[in-house]
């Protein structure tokens, strides 16, 4: 008996989003199919891994992925002059961690030299993150949009909480915005509709439902980003038709199992591996449930990521 | 197709004898068509349409069991396409290749590997399921020599025979009766033969299609030999073909009732290099396959692949949880420090394994916050002050503690004082955010 393959149409499709400019410029999104679903649709751009660097030393990641970045990571323009030639990065994701009240406390202006000076050093396309305190993100996140302009950027993130600032500074210097809630599709539909409502292009946001790591409610993470995609395809809901970032490294380099060692856990097994299987099973899960962006940290992660890349596409 | 009581109901004696407990038959045809009687309770049904209610009634993916006793693995029985929907039932099996190329000792070093391979996560044991026993050499000699080293040194281990040759399969199925073996191989080539084994044996049989045109007119032939009990591999290699097939499969047997698809699938993911393979097996865990095969089973790639298949399989409308008590960690004196977090299952085996780190004798208090962790149930209000005091109090735990001392996570800091309120004579210590910084916070106390 022949096989009648139960093929579907959907109605609708994902934003394709373009970040950076000339040669180096990427673009990820556009399809109209369940991700990788290329067998009854358009998949038109492939997903896009960018790399974490950080305005400040890492000195809080885990020595695994830490030390993959030790001559280098004293400072940010060498960080990501490495990240762009040595590790051949199609994008880099610069947090401003150190802006944190908690952290070092910099301040806007010295945000914005970092965002200038990593900027004159690299080609690839930017992602420039705050270092997720709502308030002081305001401040700083419109200095450095501003300092960025026309380098067609992703500025992020907006919460409910600061939306508005940081949506306003993304719009008036041309720049791509994150939009973040915490798990739940309808806050992040509420997001996105509250944002259009600015005069914010739509086509210009992408959407972070909330990361988490393998282990550690990963499954929210995971079922939310479907349920966004279905409603996005099958429903044609234009307010969740944006593309989906996981931010990995930051949510995984914090867990016990990429961090605990061998001698404390012996039946974990090695934990440099342990460490970037919990990366790369991470951001593999995401990209199955949607998300079109990823960041992520550890290189062997990412080279591992890229290579499941080639094979779904 | 599941059967609506109207039709149901054609097929009933339609006299309203009332013998099965129900005014009508109609008003019984529509309690089964809601699953909530069994046909045997009408006596006077005939066997033809027990049949055809048997047929219809079956789930859409035929449930087979792989291996006996313990450690068996149930497959199939799958309702749904997304999690979200309803709980995935019966999560993925890994096994691992040994191929009949490899030493008596590498082997057995294997099948050592499988056994250690158990730990305990949240509260689940978890482990590499199976060996599947592969005929690489394509002699018939080899693979009945590598299966008798499994069958000595894995004994409890469900295997799958992985070879095109029925008389190798043969003698190699021989080793495991009565532990319901897969014999993986039949092909458009052997499929008479391979069928014929697998009835003999009362073995699963393993279609290896090329294509699912073809896996459809293996199945049905594999049917018509007198074996019901397959699972389905589709030929795709690929990720991006494993998506498309096993999307395609689940879809057909569970939308459109199509049963000659409706089987557990079988996927291969040996690849070279072990991240990448813990990569690919993540694409079967969340698509649709019923078992992994993988080349390697080092205990960092277990670890994250059980967490995945375990997250992947976990119910999305009820957190896993564990009952709410007073729980000594060791052997808690009335001196002992008394903790309480929420009954989050994941939130209760973080803390209390930390807890049991430090090697102070404890008692941990697990609220009932409907499985939410920490902040979670704090933000949802189930976490508050009159609720940790009124839950102390009832709890009695104050009889067993000298100097009523209650710790709090550290990320509900907040709270301190409320409860200290709410909780006369009781003194309230703020814990660290982390549980992994517990054990210090024991030691410098
Ligand atoms: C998964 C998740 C959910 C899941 C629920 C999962 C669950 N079973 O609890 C869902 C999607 C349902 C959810 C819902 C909500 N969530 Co929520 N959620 C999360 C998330 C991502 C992870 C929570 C988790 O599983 N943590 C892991 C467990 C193990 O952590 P834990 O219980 O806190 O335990 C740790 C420590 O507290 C410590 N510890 C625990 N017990 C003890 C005891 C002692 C004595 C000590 C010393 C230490 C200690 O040890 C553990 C490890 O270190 C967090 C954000 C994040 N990434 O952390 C937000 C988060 C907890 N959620 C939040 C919110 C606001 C909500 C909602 C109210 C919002 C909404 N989306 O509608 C709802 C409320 C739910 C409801 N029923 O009404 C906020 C809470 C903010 C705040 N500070 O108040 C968070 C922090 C997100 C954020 N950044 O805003 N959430
Ligand atoms: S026992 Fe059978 S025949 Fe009698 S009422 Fe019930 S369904 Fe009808």
């Amino acid at each position: 008996m022949a096989f009648t393959a139960p093929k579907e149409t959907y109605s609708g499709r994902v934003y394709p989003v373009t970040i950076g400019t000339g040669e180096k410029a990427v673009t990820f999104g556009g399809e109209n199919v369940l991700p990788f679903h290329s067998f009854e649709g358009e998949t038109p751009n492939r997903p896009v891994i960018a790399i974490e660097i950080q305005d400040v030393p890492p000195a809080d990641w885990p020595e695994n992925v830490k030390k993959t970045y030790e001559p280098v990571s004293g400072d940010p323009v060498t960080w990501a002059k490495f990240c762009q030639d040595e590790l051949k990065a199609k994008a880099i994701a610069l947090r401003l961690v150190g802006t944190h009240p908690d952290r070092e406390n910099r301040s806007p202006e010295e945000a914005v030299k970092t965002v200038k000076d990593v900027l004159a050093a690299v080609q690839v396309p930017v992602i420039i993150l705050g270092s997720n305190h709502a308030e002081k993100d305001t401040s700083v996140l419109v200095a450095v949009a501003e300092a960025a302009k026309d380098r067609n950027c992703i500025i992020g993130k907006a919460q409910e909480a600061n939306y508005k600032t940081i949506a306003a500074a993304a719009m008036a210097n041309n720049h791509k915005l994150i939009a973040m809630s915490e798990l739940d599709i309808n806050l992040s539909k509420q997001l996105n509709i509250l944002i259009s409502q600015m005069g914010f292009d739509k086509e210009k946001v992408i959407t972070d439902p909330m990361c988490s790591a393998l282990g550690y409610g990963l499954e929210y993470t995971y079922s939310v980003m479907e349920r966004i995609r279905l409603a996005a395809l099958t429903q044609n809901d234009v307010t969740m038709q944006q593309p989906l970032l996981g931010d990995v490294g930051m949510y995984v380099w914090k867990v016990k199992e990429t961090s605990a060692s061998e001698a404390d856990l012996p039946q974990w097994g090695a934990a440099e591996e342990r460490g970037i299987a919990w990366e790369a099973e991470t951001a593999g899960a995401l990209l199955i449930a949607g998300a079109e962006l990823l960041i992520m940290r550890h290189p062997k992660a990412i080279a591992a990521v890229e290579t499941l890349i080639d094979e779904l596409v | 197709m599941a059967l609506s009581g109207v039709e149901i109901f054609k097929l009933l004696p339609k006299t309203n004898c009332k013998k099965c407990g129900a005014p009508t038959c109609l008003a019984f045809a529509m309690k089964l068509a809601q699953r909530q009687a069994s046909i045997d309770s009408c006596p006077d049904v005939s066997e033809e349409a027990k049949q055809k209610l048997g047929e219809a009634s079956a789930p859409p993916i035929r449930p087979i069991t792989l291996g006996a006793g313990d450690k068996a693995v149930k497959m199939g029985e799958e309702t749904v396409l997304f999690r979200h929907d309803k709980k995935f039932v019966n999560p993925c099996a890994f096994a691992v290749e040994v191929k009949d190329t490899l030493s008596e000792d590498e082997i057995a070093k294997l099948c050592q590997q499988v056994i250690e391979s158990e730990i305990d996560r949240v509260g689940q044991k978890l482990r590499v399921d199976a060996i599947m026993i592969s005929n690489v050499s394509g002699d018939a000699g080899k693979l009945e020599a590598a299966a008798k080293v499994v069958a000595a040194k894995a004994a409890v281990v469900p295997v799958i025979i992985s070879t095109t040759n029925p008389q190798a399969a043969e003698a190699a199925v021989k080793l495991f009766s009565d532990k319901k073996p897969i014999i993986y191989g039949a092909n458009a080539s052997n499929v008479e033969a391979m069928a014929a084994v697998a009835k003999a044996n009362k073995a699963t049989l393993g279609i290896a299609a090329n294509g699912l045109d073809e896996l459809s007119d293996l199945t049905e032939k594999v049917k018509g030999l007198g074996v019901e009990d397959m699972v389905i591999d589709s030929g795709a290699r690929r990720a991006k073909d494993i998506i498309a097939h096993n999307t395609l499969i689940r879809r057909a047997a569970i939308k459109k009732g199509v049963k000659s698809v409706g089987y557990p699938v079988i996927n291969f993911m040996q690849h070279g290099d072990s991240l990448v393979e813990g990569l690919l097996a993540s694409v079967g865990i969340a698509k649709y396959a019923s078992i992994i095969v993988v080349s390697s089973i080092e205990k960092w790639k277990n670890l994250a692949l059980f967490t995945l298949r375990q997250n992947i399989y976990t119910d999305p409308q009820v957190p896993m949880q564990v009952e709410q008590k007073i729980y000594n960690i060791g052997e808690p004196t009335p001196e002992s420090p008394l903790f309480i977090t929420t009954n989050f299952s994941l939130t209760y085996f973080i803390v209390s394994g930390e807890i049991e780190n430090s090697k102070v004798a404890s008692r941990l208090a697990v609220m009932d916050c409907e499985g939410l962790s920490v902040l979670t149930a704090w933000a949802a209000g189930k976490f508050t002050a009159s609720k940790i005091a009124q839950f102390i109090q009832d709890s009695g735990v104050e009889k067993d503690v000298a100097n009523k001392e209650l710790i709090l996570p550290g990320y509900v800091a907040i709270l301190s004082g409320a409860v200290e309120e709410k909780l006369p004579g009781w003194k309230i210590t703020v814990g660290p955010r982390e549980a992994n910084a517990i054990p210090t916070f024991l030691k410098t106390r």
